[in-house]
């Protein structure tokens, strides 16, 4: 397929599985900010939030002081922050327009609907200033919804090929950075088991991250025991039945960028690393997890999984003329 | 609702439907208005979650809109459709002839037939061409031949469109909403299928790639991208014919050889149904600041190792200058008679012409030689002193850049709206393939409807819509419905 075609599904799923990120965290931020300080309420939680979102330095610069208003607003619609909700829609719209053949009618249809049901609510929501709460919790159900419905469009239209694959590597790639950073923000609150737990203090701020990636049931269900913050961590970064735990999204990362190969006939740098790391996610431990450092290791993540994504570009996305041929020979070789 | 002026395709001047309208008639009799307007807005929505745009240019309030669709369809009748048809394969035979013969030993030239000037000092005229042999001569791979009725029998060609004429997939999209819209319309009627297009367009372009591309020549579609007022087109005929759709970036030259970037490498490509005009296509040939197209694309195509479909140099036989001439013009390749015929045209380039043409503009059509899209005409009953004042000014300082009409009376056909029925102006694009084994032409076409009451001017840009355009066996489906 063409490079350019690859490299917009790939953003394109990218983008979605962001919108969706983003409307998760500020549901939970949303909940967290409400609380007393009794009960876990920092008073920054907007602050934490925007730095979740990688959009705090954006904030600081475009709007200066945090509070719930503004960070809603630049969060989920202001144009000026090109990771907002609505860009992230904007722009997966984009890609998809440019790579309608590409796409089944379902994608097409549930990206295109997404798109003009956003355009409605940015209507209601057009400057910032208060912001309706019912109205904001009805947007970010939407959004929540129209990322299911392309992720169920996609999974369940899609021919099973290199377009297909393109397009869930955008979607775990993307996934797993988000996972590492919210796990970031809040890592200290995610203490080892032999540490001193702040009490009950805490409790909200660890089921506000699980909600923030749809994970308060599962880790019912996978611990069946009161939250502590060390299966916090356990859950989101080793165990691999949980679909947004880095684990478990190398293993798709993995099995993807094999599928790739494989129909290619060749492997390169990207399948490489992309099993390196989950041969350290297969193999770790929380213990080892916290004897590195939990902020060590989820930033050296953050770091590997941007490297991969750059060599995952290299080989297959965007190259110059010389790479492009070069990677011929080899192939002919 | 026959307006004793103009033909009306469905109702004669006594009131009653000629007989290929009849059971339409009969519908829309029959038909409550409720069921008009609920049919009316489904297909708004159907179009609109399709996504089926266009881009105007000049607006910057949207960036996509839709072409307003009229569910009433045209209809025409087998033994109308079979005279068209034959004119239309007779006119695009000789475009490809004519442009043959002017790139190569220009004998139309020779023989007095049209002026030397007109061909060699025309923009769209490229002398990189001179000597170069296309595949099977065929120069004009795909156009859209505008045609208009004045009255009952005679097929008049408006225009030929032969560089990248747009509009099919609104032939093809709007057939598809009909199916689902008007089921108990379409049961009464044995319709000609249009569905076929792609295939015959995919078969047109692999028999014209070049000898050395093998069995199973490598066909794509270059678009300027998503930005050109037709992308969804060519989004949507990509798709139908399996084709990558490429953009200039897509595409590199190497050793006069065209590859287009894929994820497995560079793939080798031979036939390229471009939708992308001259000037953009190479910027070491044309123009030199086009981002659009791919440089070295011309020094492969004049090597034969990949075709371009339509060929470069083809804008030369659509020129408004040229088709004043078309008629002598088939009469020299073809010894025969046109079949369809030219609106009688003045040329402004003649001075004893364009005396008459100044002092007769409020009741002509003045048209630029080398505009499209409806962009920059006059349409002199319609136009304000001040603008016909205008057009005089620019008449005179550049007569060879334009031509003049006499104000056609367009046929009208039913078009629904909100007030109810009422007949609208419409002219006709059928689109006519060429390939090694001849040419083809789909039955029906994209109607265009000039919505406005009274308006003359069916260019989408200019506020026309479409209509689903029937070729309809002349006997019914014998009461079955």
């Amino acid at each position: 397929m063409l490079s350019r075609t690859a490299d917009n599904l790939y953003w394109l799923s990218r983008y979605m599985e962001r919108a969706d990120f983003l409307a998760r965290i500020i549901d939970a931020a949303q909940r967290l900010a409400t609380l007393p300080t009794a009960y876990g309420g920092t008073g920054s939680e907007w602050e934490s939030t925007l730095n979740a979102a990688g959009a705090l330095d954006g904030y600081r610069e475009h709007i200066g002081a945090v509070n719930e208003t503004s960070a809603i607003y630049y969060l989920a619609f202001d144009p000026q922050n090109s990771s907002s909700i609505c860009n992230c829609l904007e722009f997966a719209r984009t890609n998809a327009r440019a790579v309608r053949t590409a796409l089944t009618i379902e994608m097409w249809q549930s990206i295109n609907t997404a798109w003009l049901e956003m355009k409605r609510f940015q209507t209601i929501f057009g400057k910032p200033g208060t912001i309706d709460r019912l109205e904001l919790s009805r947007f970010l159900d939407f959004v929540r919804k129209a990322s299911l419905d392309f992720d169920g469009s996609a999974h369940r239209t899609m021919l099973r090929n290199d377009a297909h694959w393109f397009s869930r590597l955008g979607l775990y790639m993307e996934r797993a950075d988000t996972t590492a950073r919210i796990l970031d923000v809040k890592y200290n609150v995610l203490l080892p088991a032999t540490e001193q737990v702040g009490g009950s203090l805490d409790y909200f701020q660890w089921t506000a991250i699980l909600r923030a990636v749809s994970a308060l049931t599962a880790y019912n269900w996978v611990y069946k025991s009161s939250i502590k913050p060390w299966f916090v961590a356990d859950l989101l970064i080793l165990r691999p039945e949980m679909p947004r735990s880095l684990r478990s999204c190398y293993d798709d990362i993995v099995r993807l960028l094999d599928n790739i190969g494989r129909a290619y006939g060749k492997q390169g740098r990207a399948q490489a690393m992309a099993r390196e790391t989950l041969h350290k996610l297969e193999t770790g431990d929380m213990k080892q997890v916290f004897g590195m450092g939990l902020h060590e290791f989820l930033t050296d993540f953050i770091e590997g999984n941007d490297g991969l994504g750059a060599a995952i570009g290299a080989q297959y996305l965007v190259h110059d003329d010389e790479a492009l041929f070069q990677g011929q020979m080899q192939s002919q070789g | 609702m026959a307006n004793g002026r103009f033909f009306d395709e469905m109702t004669k001047p006594d009131g009653l439907p000629r007989a290929v309208y009849e059971r339409v008639n009969d519908w829309l009799a029959s038909a409550p208005p409720e069921l008009l307007a609920s049919r009316r807005s489904q297909a708004e929505l159907m179009f609109r979650r399709i996504g089926i745009t266009f881009a105007v240019y000049g607006d910057k309030d949207s960036t996509e809109r839709l072409i307003p669709f009229d569910i009433i369809p045209r209809v025409l009748g087998r033994s109308e459709w079979t005279r068209l048809e034959a004119g239309l394969k007779q006119r695009v035979k000789v475009l490809n002839m004519f442009l043959a013969d002017i790139y190569g030993k220009g004998e139309v030239i020779k023989a007095g037939i049209i002026p030397e000037d007109i061909v060699f000092q025309n923009e769209h005229f490229r002398p990189e061409m001179r000597g170069v042999k296309v595949p099977h001569d065929v120069y004009v791979h795909i156009s859209g031949i505008d045609i208009v009725r004045v009255d009952d029998h005679d097929f008049y060609v408006l225009e030929d469109n032969a560089r990248t004429p747009s509009g099919v997939s609104y032939m093809l999209e709007n057939r598809e909403v009909m199916m689902r819209l008007v089921p108990e319309l379409f049961s009464r009627h044995r319709v000609a299928p249009v569905e076929n297009y792609p295939d015959a367009l995919l078969t047109s372009l692999r028999s014209v790639a070049p000898k050395a591309s093998g069995s199973d020549p490598v066909c794509v579609l270059l678009t300027p991208g998503i930005y050109n007022s037709a992308y969804y087109e060519h989004s949507f005929l990509a798709d139908k014919l399996g084709v990558e759709l490429v953009e200039g970036r897509d595409l590199l030259v190497r050793d006069k050889i065209v590859y287009m970037r894929t994820t497995q490498g560079p793939q080798r490509v031979d036939v390229i149904y471009r939708r992308l005009d001259d000037d953009f296509l190479d910027p070491l040939a044309f123009r030199p600041d086009s981002a659009l197209g791919v440089a070295g694309l011309m020094s492969a195509y004049l090597a034969g190792n990949v075709t371009l479909a339509n060929a470069v140099g083809t804008g030369v036989a659509d020129d408004k200058a040229v088709y004043t001439y078309m008629p002598e013009i088939i009469k020299f390749y073809l010894g025969e008679e046109p079949l369809l015929k030219n609106v009688p045209t003045w040329r402004c380039r003649e001075p004893d012409t364009l005396k008459y043409v100044l002092a007769h503009l409020p009741e002509l059509v003045v048209k630029e030689v080398n505009g499209s899209g409806g962009y920059g005409m006059l349409v002199g009953p319609h136009a304000t002193q001040a603008q016909i004042a205008e057009f005089a000014v620019k008449l005179q300082n550049d007569p060879d850049g334009f031509i003049a009409q006499p104000t056609l009376n367009l046929s009208t056909c039913p078009a629904s709206f909100e007030s109810g029925i009422g007949p609208r102006h419409v002219d006709l694009r059928p689109f006519v393939l060429s390939g090694a084994d001849g040419v083809r032409v789909i039955p029906g076409g994209l109607t265009r409807v000039a919505l406005k009451e009274g308006s003359l001017v069916v260019n989408s840009s200019q506020g026309g819509g479409t209509k689903d355009t029937w070729v309809v066996d002349d006997e019914s489906t014998g009461g079955l419905i």
